[in-house]
């Protein structure tokens, strides 16, 4: 109880300097659980999030490609298939489901994505999850020019049962580049926490007969997203289609392929890392600074406390403690930074690929991130607590008579 | 048998230029319990060494200092840091209060390193010096009379056996001297510890039944 009120007393007499220590420390800490926290549930959650599927037929290119424009939504399509290749895929004993997509128009910047209504009665987009549509709406019928939006698109561009729009060509926006068909919203996906929710879903034909879309590829799909019924099927047509077959590529397993992605961008993960571990260092001398700075004009109190009969190896625990403290008081303030830059990191993730970050999903970065600083700050602390050790109580308290 | 028995006292201090100058060279001196004595000694004769190596603040170069039957020059500096912090209170010129700690505190924190924090004798304490209504007011906050009330009031808290007072009124005017010492002698008697007081001053030392010069005690070889 007495060192914790001595060392209150002296964080409370060095306020602005305690206050800027374990803000720098706060800093650090909360840079620290955020790159950590963002590298963990990034690659968990892109390598983990196969939208239910196994693997991805498309045309021949790249298998990152490919998987982040039939899964993620993003980048450009490969290429074409014929409509030939996925009835035959579709046909293979192997194969529990196989549902062709069509990419190439937006609207205000959303994909449109062409697809088969077995999308939504089949496939499951996680285990026991299949996509539902909210209250007051249905899925698109196969012939007409109507949509199902993702809920993320509906909030963002306000669209609801009943409304209406033209999409645009292309994947971005470019408003001179309208097409003439109208489609009316007829359903609203409740909210899946995938890709899904950022994209508008029409009927396949749809998108593959829109006005100015080439007729000689009016039966083209761009991808077939594949469910296997045994993973061993996946290495057969691996052989299959990438092997013995140089037209069409097949991306298996997805986790696999898209971890490739975080291979290739793995330095800068590494870069981020090593600037939050430099901000630790650099919050940790601070307190060295802070503290040993601060010694001259403690030098007496020390003293005092010596001659009232506190040992060295207690002044020493005071001034060590005090480190910790100041860490200790800038880890509080790292959770609630690290929740603000989390949240925005995860509203931007959200926004550009529909996937969601949970801040708030236990991880060992929580206890190890202020275990570090605490202890890097308790290091810092030994260099001053060395000099109170050493403090000469007869000089600091009189002058020699 | 007294409470402090000192023989062969000395004590050095290396000088800038590297010569060594003896502060404290003290044949003999004792003090019964319970008794209080003033040494008259001017700045300059050692008498806050003096007191530092009863204290136990500071180690002897040679000698034996026993208090309570307790050889210090014995004892490792912890062990003369918990005899100090149990046995000894210490009152200074400049009263030595933490500057960040209420009254209340610095009197609590002087008892935490020896028997214990005891808040109610410390509050006891300090209505006893006239402080009752000041117990968490800072150092800063008092005069300079208030303030080494409290440094008595520390000074008594652990009941020790023997108070050192060095110059305890050479920062007051003659009434808050006057009313100071009266404290520490009448707080020294009812706690039934021993008082070494030193100081310079005749009025203060007047006022004693035993009174020594120091520089009889003490003679440094120069």
């Amino acid at each position: 109880m007495t060192l914790w009120l001595i060392i209150l007393r002296s964080l409370r007499q060095h306020a602005l300097s305690t206050m800027v220590t374990a803000l720098s420390t706060a800093l650090a800490g909360g840079l620290l659980m955020s790159v950590w926290v963002v590298k963990h549930q990034t690659h968990g959650t892109f390598t983990g999030m196969t939208g239910g599927w196994d693997a991805v037929l498309g045309a021949r290119g790249a298998k990152l490609q490919l998987v982040l424009n039939a899964i993620f939504h993003l980048e450009a399509s490969p290429g074409n298939l014929p409509w030939a290749d996925y009835q035959e895929i579709a046909r293979n004993p192997a194969v529990a489901l196989a549902v062709p997509i069509a990419v190439g128009d937006n609207y205000l910047g959303y994909r449109l994505v062409g697809v088969t209504t077995n999308l939504f009665s089949d496939s499951e987009y996680a285990p026991g999850k299949k996509f539902r549509v909210e209250a007051g709406g249905r899925i698109f019928d196969d012939g007409f020019r109507e949509a199902v939006v993702g809920s993320f698109v509906a909030q963002q561009l306000r669209l609801k049962v009943g409304s209406e729009f033209h999409p645009f060509h292309g994947l971005n926006f470019d408003e001179k580049a309208q097409h003439d068909e109208t489609y009316v919203v007829v359903g609203i996906l409740e909210p899946s926490n995938t890709p899904a929710d950022r994209v508008l879903w029409i009927p396949l034909a749809g998108l593959q007969n829109m006005s100015g879309h080439l007729a000689e590829a009016a039966t083209d799909v761009s991808a077939v997203l594949v469910r296997l019924r045994s993973p061993i099927a996946g290495q057969q047509l691996d052989m299959l289609y990438n092997k013995q077959g140089n037209r069409l590529t097949w991306a298996w397993p997805i986790g696999q392929v898209m971890a490739q992605l975080f291979d290739k961008i793995g330095w800068f993960d590494q870069v981020l890392a090593l600037v939050a571990y430099l901000v630790a260092l650099v919050a940790a001398g601070s307190i060295l600074a802070s503290i040993y700075n601060s010694m001259n004009s403690r030098r007496r109190d020390i003293a005092i406390l010596r001659a009232l009969g506190a040992r060295r190896r207690t002044v020493f625990s005071v001034i060590v403690l005090e480190a910790v403290a100041i860490a200790a008081l800038g880890m509080m303030v790292a959770f609630v930074l690290y929740f603000g830059i989390l949240s925005g990191v995860a509203s931007v993730i959200r926004a550009r690929t529909g996937v969601v970050l949970n801040p708030f999903q236990p991880d060992p970065v929580f206890l190890w991130a202020p275990l570090l600083l605490i202890g890097l700050s308790a290091l810092a602390g030994v260099v001053p607590a060395i000099k109170a050790y050493q403090t000469n109580v007869a000089s600091a308290l009189a002058p020699e008579s | 048998m007294p409470l402090l028995e000192i023989a062969n006292l000395t004590k050095q201090f290396r000088a800038p230029d590297g010569s060594n100058h003896e502060v404290v060279r003290v044949e003999s001196f004792s003090l019964e319990p319970t008794t209080q004595v003033a040494l008259r000694g001017p700045s300059g004769t050692g008498k806050t060494t003096f007191l530092h190596l009863i204290a136990g603040i500071l180690a002897p170069d040679s000698g034996r200092i026993v208090l309570d039957g307790t050889d210090l020059t014995m004892l490792s500096e912890a062990g003369r840091d918990r005899l100090r912090a149990e046995s000894i209170g210490y009152i200074f010129q400049t009263f030595n209060l933490l500057q960040g700690f209420t009254c209340l505190e610095n009197v609590l924190l002087g008892m935490s390193f020896g028997p214990g924090a005891d808040r109610h004798r410390a509050e006891e304490l300090l209505r006893h010096v006239g402080l009752g209504e000041r117990l968490h007011h800072y150092p800063r906050q008092l005069s300079t009379g208030q303030q080494q009330r409290v440094a008595v009031a520390r000074a008594l808290a652990n009941r020790p056996k023997l108070v050192l007072a060095d110059e305890p009124t050479g920062n007051l005017d003659a009434a808050s001297g006057a009313s100071a010492l009266k404290l520490i002698r009448d707080g020294c008697a009812e706690n039934k510890a021993a008082l070494l007081l030193v100081s310079h001053d005749p009025v203060v030392l007047g006022g004693f039944d035993r009174v020594q010069d120091l520089a009889a005690i003490n003679r440094p070889l120069r």
